[in-house]
């Protein structure tokens, strides 16, 4: 019996790692064959072919698709945490009227649907001359991060200790200095990890950036991937695809990888703790 | 959910009467000042362009030329020309959307319930590989939705598809199954690779929930020779709930938003169709912003309803149980 179920616990381990797995392994076996090939399923790689890799930069601009979406993601993550952090000081540390009701605030915006500010976004970007720039999705983009942000901070926030910064301000030392000097490097840890979120969901983003840019050299990776045909639009050519999709997923998995724990951390204050 | 709002002590330095109020005052100033870039900023990316769609739900714009429109009242809404209905309550496809998105969200939601528990059961148990088998389960929820969306359309291919390969091999089905063309399967499909997208967020949330439980309960139930599955019902789900219901609601209201995965998976066809694909379909394919920012309206309203009524019963949850 206690044999048994030990054995029905580990094929249950084994059954959900390969649900898991099983799509990114079939598309990295995938984008190894190309043409005919194709038309045959193979559940093994055969042999190790890059002739998609290469094709994926040769038949668009993919590497510039890349460098977008590293940029988009970059300057989202770098803002969001740089207004985040003063934000979440203010929230965390400080009472004042009005604080809980703006957190609330806040927390809806994270709340609504993309769609919802479609048109009247896509009007403000028009207006200030950002369709089809990189700018334009930025801003876009902190409406996705910017909230989660200064939320997940602001639990951080406020789980360490309160005589932190009373010696400080005995010195005489002014708000500011105190975010800079004794907050920033205590934060950096919770920093980091709102920064991956953030950092992965602009470069998961995909309504925005397919509406907000018009030509194939401005799109961000998500974009790109879902506009990629091929000669005819019947003939879609799954081995590029695939190795763009495997591309685009090795550097996000690496980072789950590498930065589990805090990724964990940081999904889990924001709904659980917060 | 609001309890750290509502209850947050902030350290105030206790000192001298004069000097403690200005040095209050100075830091509530502070305050504003270091909130102000976020709000700021907020308002002009979410607060403006949403008051600007409801706008222009009132409106006859169109995309080509944003500035030139008329105010038309509810006319998108519901109008009616000559003794007939039109408007955005009278499409056919409007509705079926509205069914599409309503009965995705139930099924997706129930079942990633379920399956989330079981896999946060099996990663709350200790056994060797465990760090190794969290990372895997998060890898899914790392890809982006547009590649696993790609990835899944190739593996659902009706002619080169491994799924139907495998299926045909296991003798399960005759014939190659068309998953995204077919009115019958094209919704439970989108369901599955929703499932096995976001089956790690909801088991990642109920672990952290499990992992905060007492552990003397259990042994308490193990001396009394409780079976599990009795401790499970009785104890387990029962603590968990307050955890439970945040991780659902957090689920629901992901799921009533879905684009990416239907748009990439199943392109426009109207037997998948979402309210979010079918409000930019009209707004950006058909140009027609009033329609598409009447229907986006009516998808925040819905939307905002529900967070309002889960935050109702948040707050009242709270009432009775003061942490």
């Amino acid at each position: 019996m206690k044999v048994l179920s030990r054995i029905g616990f580990w094929l249950l381990v084994i059954a959900i790692g390969l649900f898991a797995l099983f799509p990114f392994y079939y598309a990295i076996v995938s984008s190894f064959r190309s043409g005919a090939e194709l038309f045959s399923v193979a559940y093994l790689p055969e042999r190790f072919d890059l002739s998609n890799y290469a094709a994926v930069f040769d038949r668009q601009p993919f590497g510039r698709n890349i460098l977008n979406s590293i940029i988009v993601a970059g300057a989202v993550v770098a803002v969001s945490l740089g207004l985040g952090i003063t934000a979440a000081y203010a929230f965390g540390r400080i009472a004042f009227r009005g604080r809980a009701l703006l957190l609330m605030t806040i927390l809806a915006v994270s709340m609504f649907p993309q769609v919802a500010v479609l048109s009247g976004m896509f009007e403000l970007i028009h207006s200030l001359g950002l369709y089809n720039t990189l700018p334009g999705l930025i801003l876009a983009n902190l409406m996705l991060t910017l909230p989660f942000t200064i939320w997940v901070l602001t639990t951080f926030m406020r789980e360490l200790p309160k005589e932190i910064e009373e010696a400080a301000f005995v010195d005489g030392a002014t708000p500011w200095i105190v975010v800079r000097r004794v907050f920033l490097p205590l934060m950096a840890p919770a920093a980091v990890t709102t920064g991956l979120l953030a950092f992965i969901v602009s470069w998961n983003e995909f309504l925005f950036a397919l509406t907000f840019t018009l030509t194939n050299e401005r799109r961000t990776v998500p974009p790109a991937i879902a506009l990629m045909t091929g000669s005819t639009a019947y003939e879609l050519p799954w081995g590029t695809i695939m190795a763009a999709s495997v591309i685009v997923t090795l550097p996000i998995i690496a980072l789950v990888l590498v930065f589990q724990r805090k990724i964990v951390a940081g999904l889990t204050a924001g709904a659980v703790k917060g | 959910m609001t309890s750290a709002v509502a209850q947050g002590d902030v350290p105030v330095p206790r000192r001298v009467r004069g000097r403690r109020s200005s040095l209050t005052r100075s830091r509530v100033r502070a305050a504003w000042l270091f909130i102000a870039p976020s709000l700021i900023i907020l308002a002009l990316i979410a607060g403006w362009p949403l008051a600007r769609t409801i706008w222009f739900s009132f409106t006859d714009a169109d995309l080509n030329n944003l500035s030139d429109y008329e105010f038309i009242g509810f006319e998108n809404y519901l109008a009616n020309y000559d003794g007939e209905w039109l408007g955005l309550l009278t499409d056919p496809d409007w509705w079926r959307s509205v069914w599409n998105t309503v009965w995705f969200t139930l099924v997706s939601v129930s079942i990633e319930t379920v399956l989330g528990i079981v896999v946060a059961l099996i990663l709350n148990a200790a056994f060797p590989g465990r760090g190794l088998m969290r990372a895997i389960i998060l890898i899914p929820w790392a890809i982006p939705t547009v590649v696993s969306a790609r990835m899944w359309n190739w593996m659902l291919h009706d002619q080169f598809g491994v799924i139907n390969d495998m299926l045909l091999r296991l003798g399960l089905i005759a014939a190659p199954i068309t998953w995204t063309a077919n009115p019958d399967t094209a919704l439970w499909t989108v369901v599955m690779v929703d499932v096995w997208k976001t089956t790690p967020f909801m088991a990642l949330l109920i672990l952290a929930a499990l992992q905060m439980l007492p552990g003397d309960i259990y042994e308490a139930a193990r001396v009394d020779g409780v079976h599990p599955v009795r401790v499970f019902f009785r104890v387990t789900l029962p603590l968990i709930r307050p955890a439970l219901i945040v991780a659902i609601v957090f689920r629901a209201l992901d799921a009533l938003r879905v684009f990416d995965l239907i748009y990439v998976l199943t392109a426009n066809s109207r037997d998948t169709m979402s309210m979010s694909v079918y409000a930019r379909q009209q707004l950006v394919d058909f140009q027609e912003v009033g329609l598409g920012s009447a229907a986006s309206t009516l998808i925040f309203l819905i939307i905002a309803l529900l967070v309002v009524i889960t935050l109702a019963a948040g707050r009242v949850r709270l009432g009775e149980d003061p942490r």
